[in-house]
Parts: C-alpha cells; structure tokens; sequence
C-alpha cells in the first residue's frame, strides 16, 4: 500500500471525526445555552437542566410511541414528537423555576444551587419510576435521505438532522435575542436586573421566558439525540448536563456565541481523543477540560473578566 | 377559596405535565399503549392537596413564623431544651443512648447489625462533609471520591503488599487528606457554585480512573477478598467480625463526633465558620483563607477516607458503582436536613436517611426521590435544617455587669 493512499486514508478519516465532533458538538451547544441563558440572568447554575433535556427525549419517544399504534403518517411522527418535547419541556422548564428557584431568590448562593441538584435527583427518579430503569429503544423516524449518499461516510440522515435543526435554533435564537423587543428586554435584565425592573422590563416574566426557550433547546437536543443514538435512558442527563456545562464553561459562561463555539470546540474535542487516542477517557476528558478551565480562565473563551465586588 | 381554586389549577397543570412520563406506558413488543389513569388522577390529587400545604407554608414565610414548626413539633423541641438546660438529664439520655448502641448487635440480628453498621459510616460521613459544607460553608459535590480512595487505598496495599487493616487505616485517611490538599490547592479561587462544580468534576475524575485504570483497579469488576479487620491474630467468624467490625465503626463514630465537637469552637473551627459567613470580611478580619480553605478540606476529607478503609473491610468487595456522584448527592442531603454546622441534626438526618428506607420497605424505591424532594423542601422552607447549628453567644460584659459567656 503506498504513502499516497495511507494519506488520503487519513484525511477521510480526519474528515469523519470532524464530522462527528461537530454533530455531537451542536448538541453540547444547544443544552449549554441553556445553561448559559439562565447563568446570564439569574447566575445560577441550573443543574436540573440536563433532566430536562432527557425528559425531552422520552417524552418525544412516548409520543411517537402513540401515535405510531394509532396509525400516524410516519412522515409526520418524527416532527410531532419533537414539538410535542419542545412544548412539554417548556412547561417543564418553566414549572421548575417557579417552583425551585423562584421562591429562592435573594436567598444565599448556595441554597438555589443545592435546590437545582434536588431537582435533578428528583426527576431523574421521576423517569425512572414512572417508566423504567431499561435503555428503551428509540424508533428510527427518519426519512431516507438519498442526496447524502456520496458523503455517506461522514453523514447520516440523523447526523445531517442534527447539523441542520441546531444551526436554525442556533441563527433563530440569536436574532430573537438581537432584534426582538423581548430578546432586547432580556439582555437588559441581564446586564443589570434592578435597572431592567426600573424600566418597566416584568422581571419576573423574563426569566420564565428563559427557563422556556433554555428548556425548549434542551428537548430539541434531546430528540435529536435519541434519534441519532437510537436509545434513550432515564441517567441520560446527567452526563450530557455535565459536558454542555462544561461547553458553557469553555465558551465563558453567560454568553450565547461563548456556548455555541464551547459547545463544538468539545464536541471537536472529544472526538479526536477518541478517534486517535482511546475512547476509554472520552469522559474524563470533559471534566479534566471543565477543571482547568474554570481553575485557570474561568471566565472561558469568549467571556468578559469579571471582578468580584463587596 | 381563592386557595382552593389555586390549587385546583396547580393540579390540572401538573397533570397535564406530567401526562407523557407518568401517564403513558408503551409497550413496544406488542405494539400496544396503556393510558395510566389512574396514576394521573392520583397525582392530580396528591398536587391538590400539596399545592394548599404549599400555599399555606408560604403563607407563614411571608408571615415571618417559621414554616415547619421543628423541632417545636413533635414535641422534640420541648425535649431539646429540657435536654439542653439541665445536664443531668442529659447525662442521663447519653447513657441510655450509650447502652443502646452498645448492646445493639448483641440484641438485635445479624442483619440489623449490617444495616446500623452502614448507618454508622454514613453518620461518619456525614460528619466529615459536614466539616466542610456546614461549617466552611464550601459545597463540595464529589465527597464520595475521598471515601473511594479511602477504600481503594486498603483493597490495593491489602492486595500488592498485603497490608492489613490497621496498617491501612491510618495510610487511607492519609492519602485522603493528601487528594484533599491536591484539590484544594486549585480551587482556593473559586467561588461558591464554581467550587460545586469543579469538585463534582474531581468526584466522576477519580471513578472514571477507578473504572478504566482497569490493570491496577481491577475496573468495573473491582477488588474481592478484601480481609476483615482483624483482632490480634483471634479468627473469627463472619457473625463475630460484623460485631468487631459494628464496635469499631462505633467507635470510630464517637471519636469523630468529639474532634468534631471540639473543633467547632477551636480557633480552626471559629475561622472555618467566619469564612461561612463572608470571605471578604473573613479575609478582611486577617484570617489566612488559603490556609482555612485547605484545613477545611484536609479535615473533611480525612473522615471520608478513614470510613472508606472500614467499608472496604465490611464489605470485603469494592468496584467502582458504589462511588457515584449519587452517593455523593446522598450525604449531601443528610447535611441538608440535619442542619449546616449542626452535629446533632446531622447524626440524626443520617440515621433516618439510611434506617427509613430500610425498615419502611415499600418506602425504599422511593428514596432518591425523597431525598431529591427533602434537598428542594428543606432550601425553601427550612434552610438551617432540623436542627440548626448553634453559634456561641457573646455578650458584653461591661454592658450587663457580669460574666462574659452566658
């Protein structure tokens, strides 16, 4: 075998990690604006949302799950399943502030953070309880998509699913928060809330309405990967809430550009430790990535420094 | 009746969100889905219900009077105080207490000795994260790593060197303390919530490593065979080494419980609790922090690591699972519920946190749950827990004209 195909082997293989990386990467990506979002407002770090975001993939997985025994158009399932997850963890999301964490507010730092891991533990018991403790398998509803056949080894229909739903979230979300008067209110409440109430921004009304949109992105990445995996479990979140805070971390926590590069550049990350190196410390990878970050620049890639005033 | 139709809608919400998880159950065999009803109704219910208490407790926080009447209620208040004003009664219950726990294993089966043995460590557990989140006030999330290289440290000098157990105690307790310093050292500059998080991140490091580091941990499938504690060279029976092994933990549990004690009005323990407090004002007062923060989490540490070198020697099998962020979360809990700072609370939480589910049999599927709901319930309503911590008191004597502590 020449040099000359052992090169051409490499690049392909190159490209295929990439690929992965960045699929696995827009999923980090859309939790940690999650994250990112509610740290921007409130500055707590909602460790429940991981939860959400498995919520949102068995609720998409329940719902598909009825209306296939009911004789939906299969076409039609993938996408209902999916909003009925949207609109389910909304409200899931939005619940959970007012219940947790609302009534905490202007209670000491920790007390909301020792809530939220409350929360986590509670619905991940909640799941587990109400359906099983099983890998469940996730339908595979997705069409054929016959234009992907020449970069097949690089892109599935799911993985091209991922690539494409998360950059319209990503794009949508940041003109909302651009050009929109509610986008415009909540960065008002997040730069400074007093000043925000003083001028007529409902704070209360923004900060549900971030749980909402955090929430919704959550499940959006939820049924994409339970469609990209093909199985869904009830301890899903915990490690995938870990990693898109990690992405957080690494973008600079409270920025939304900051959690979608943080989001690829792990995904890119782990992805060519585990292509090149071993796959056996693909997760300690994360977390070794989480701690140095926050050890040494813990205000990420694209955060502002902060100082921390009496 | 405003309350009543409050709750009312709070009940259609949460049946309506609740509705995918808990009220469809699929079957994917025979293709088929049962609509669970009755689990929505039920719940429906239970919310109902819940939302009036909630109204209610809220109703009293807004009120200013404290949400759960404990421990007036109960009338556990009453015996506390009686307890805590007259040492001779208190003498008195220490040694009935005492006699219980002595007799303990003689009384009851070998079972319940197993179950109080578990308890014990937790309490012990408990105690020692207490150090760092109750009176430090550091929240530390990955404690359960401490206990693992505790546990770890005897199964592996035990199996490459053949130590035994009392060689390994003080070695495990050490190198908990070394891992503590390792910790501690980075995260000195972190703030409340990062900290969490960081020590979270260690926590899933060290089982990771566990887990995969497969040549000299064994990985997933652990060390076995690990020695009972042994007594001069007496053999003993499995019967007789739980009962050593319930009398060391005992032990063990009382010596903890009186460094404890003394330390928390030492010059240490008052500089851990003004670091509670406030860091800058600590810092500001001339206390070394650096110093603070790493005594905090060499002295936390340290317990977890010498009651991991005793559940290796009980259980005589260790892997990986029984280290997860979830234990972790557990004794956090018990920390939560027995109040930040307070000994007696945290003895207390711990024992109904590992007792209840044990006894209370169709209650033990639903701990997690519980204890996820206790950590939510106690923040909102009761953040300084059952029993809350005591400060000493000073007062001015030049202002009453007598002595200086009360």
């Amino acid at each position: 075998m020449s040099a000359c195909v052992w090169g051409g082997m490499d690049i392909q293989f190159f490209i295929e990690l990439f690929f992965g990386g960045l699929t696995r990467g827009s999923i980090y990506a859309l939790i940690a604006l999650g994250y990112t979002l509610v740290y921007g407002i409130i500055g707590l770090i909602n460790f429940a949302h991981g939860e959400v975001y498995m919520l949102g993939a068995f609720t998409a997985l329940l719902v598909a799950g009825v209306l296939g025994v009911y004789g939906f158009p299969a076409g039609g399932i993938l996408v209902v399943a999916a909003l009925a997850a949207v609109v389910w963890c909304a409200a899931y999301g939005y619940t959970l502030e007012k219940v947790a964490y609302k009534p905490l507010r202007g209670a000491p730092r920790l007390s909301p953070l020792i809530s939220a891991i409350g929360m986590s533990i509670f619905l991940q018991n909640y799941v587990l309880l109400a359906q099983t403790s099983d890998f469940v398998p996730f339908p595979n509803l997705l069409p054929p998509m016959d234009f992907l056949e020449y970069i097949d080894y690089v892109m599935g229909p799911s993985d091209f699913l991922i690539l494409l739903v998360s950059t319209i979230a990503m794009v949508s979300l940041s003109l909302f928060i651009r050009f929109t008067r509610m986008g415009k209110a909540m960065r008002a409440t997040a730069q400074n809330r007093k000043m925000a109430l003083l001028l007529g921004i409902n704070a209360d009304r923004i900060i549900s309405l971030t749980f909402i949109i955090g929430s919704a992105l959550a499940a959006l990445g939820g049924v994409l990967i339970a469609s990209h995996m093909g199985q869904v479990n009830f301890g899903i979140g915990f490690l995938a809430g870990l990693k898109a805070f990690t992405a957080a971390v690494l973008g600079g926590i409270g920025s939304i550009p900051g959690a979608m590069v943080g989001g690829l550049v792990l995904g890119l990350a782990e992805s060519f430790t585990t292509g090149y190196f071993s796959g056996n410390y693909e997760d300690m990878l994360a977390f070794g990535i989480l701690i140095l970050i926050l050890v040494f620049r813990p205000d990420g890639i694209l955060g502002k420094a902060t100082v921390e005033k009496v | 009746m405003q309350r009543m139709l409050r709750a009312a809608f709070a009940a259609l919400w949460f049946m309506i969100l609740t509705l995918p998880v808990l009220g469809i159950s699929l079957n994917t065999v025979e293709h088929s889905v049962v609509w669970r009803w009755d689990r929505i109704l039920g719940l429906g219910a239970g919310i109902f219900a819940l939302a009036m208490l909630w109204d209610w407790c809220f109703a009293r926080k807004a009120a200013g009077r404290p949400v759960l009447p404990l421990p007036g209620g109960f009338g556990l208040g009453f015996a506390l105080e009686a307890l805590r004003s007259r040492p001779g009664l208190r003498r008195c219950a220490l040694a009935v207490l005492a006699v219980v726990m002595l007799l303990m294993p003689v009384a009851g089966s070998f079972y319940q000795t197993n179950i109080m043995i578990s308890a014990l460590l937790y309490v012990m557990l408990a105690l020692g994260l207490n150090i760092v989140v109750g009176l430090a006030g550091q929240l530390v999330l990955g404690y359960v790593a401490f206990y693992a290289i505790g546990a770890y440290a005897y199964g592996l000098l035990n199996q490459f060197l053949g130590w035994g157990f009392w060689a390994c105690l003080p070695v495990g307790g050490l190198l908990a303390v070394l891992f503590g310093f390792g910790l501690g050292f980075p995260v000195l500059r972190l703030r409340g919530d990062y900290l969490a998080i960081v020590t979270l991140g260690f926590g899933e490091i060290v089982r990771l490593t566990l887990q995969n580091w497969t040549s000299v941990t064994g990985g997933p499938r652990g060390i076995s065979d690990i020695p009972r504690p042994g007594l001069f060279g007496v053999s003993m029976d499995i019967a007789a080494s739980t009962t050593y092994i319930y009398y060391l933990v005992l032990v063990a549990v009382v010596i903890t419980i009186v460094v404890i004690s003394r330390l928390k009005n030492s010059r240490v323990g008052l500089a851990l609790q003004a670091l509670r407090e406030d860091e800058i004002a600590c810092e500001a007062m001339g206390v070394d922090i650096t110093r603070v923060k790493l005594s905090a989490f060499a002295l936390g540490s340290c317990w977890a690591g010498f009651a991991g070198v005793i559940f290796a020697a009980k259980t005589t099998y260790i892997n990986p699972s029984s280290f997860t962020f979830m234990e972790s979360a557990m004794i956090l809990s018990m920390v939560v519920l027995g109040g930040m700072g307070s000994i007696v609370g945290v003895v207390i939480a711990a024992f109904i946190l590992i007792l209840a589910p044990e006894y209370l049999r169709a209650f033990s599927d639903y701990r997690m749950l519980l204890f996820g709901a206790i950590m939510v319930v106690m923040m909102l309503f009761r953040p300084q827990g059952l029993i809350s911590g005591e400060r000493r008191r000073y007062h001015i004597s030049a202002l009453h004209g007598q002595g200086g502590r009360p």
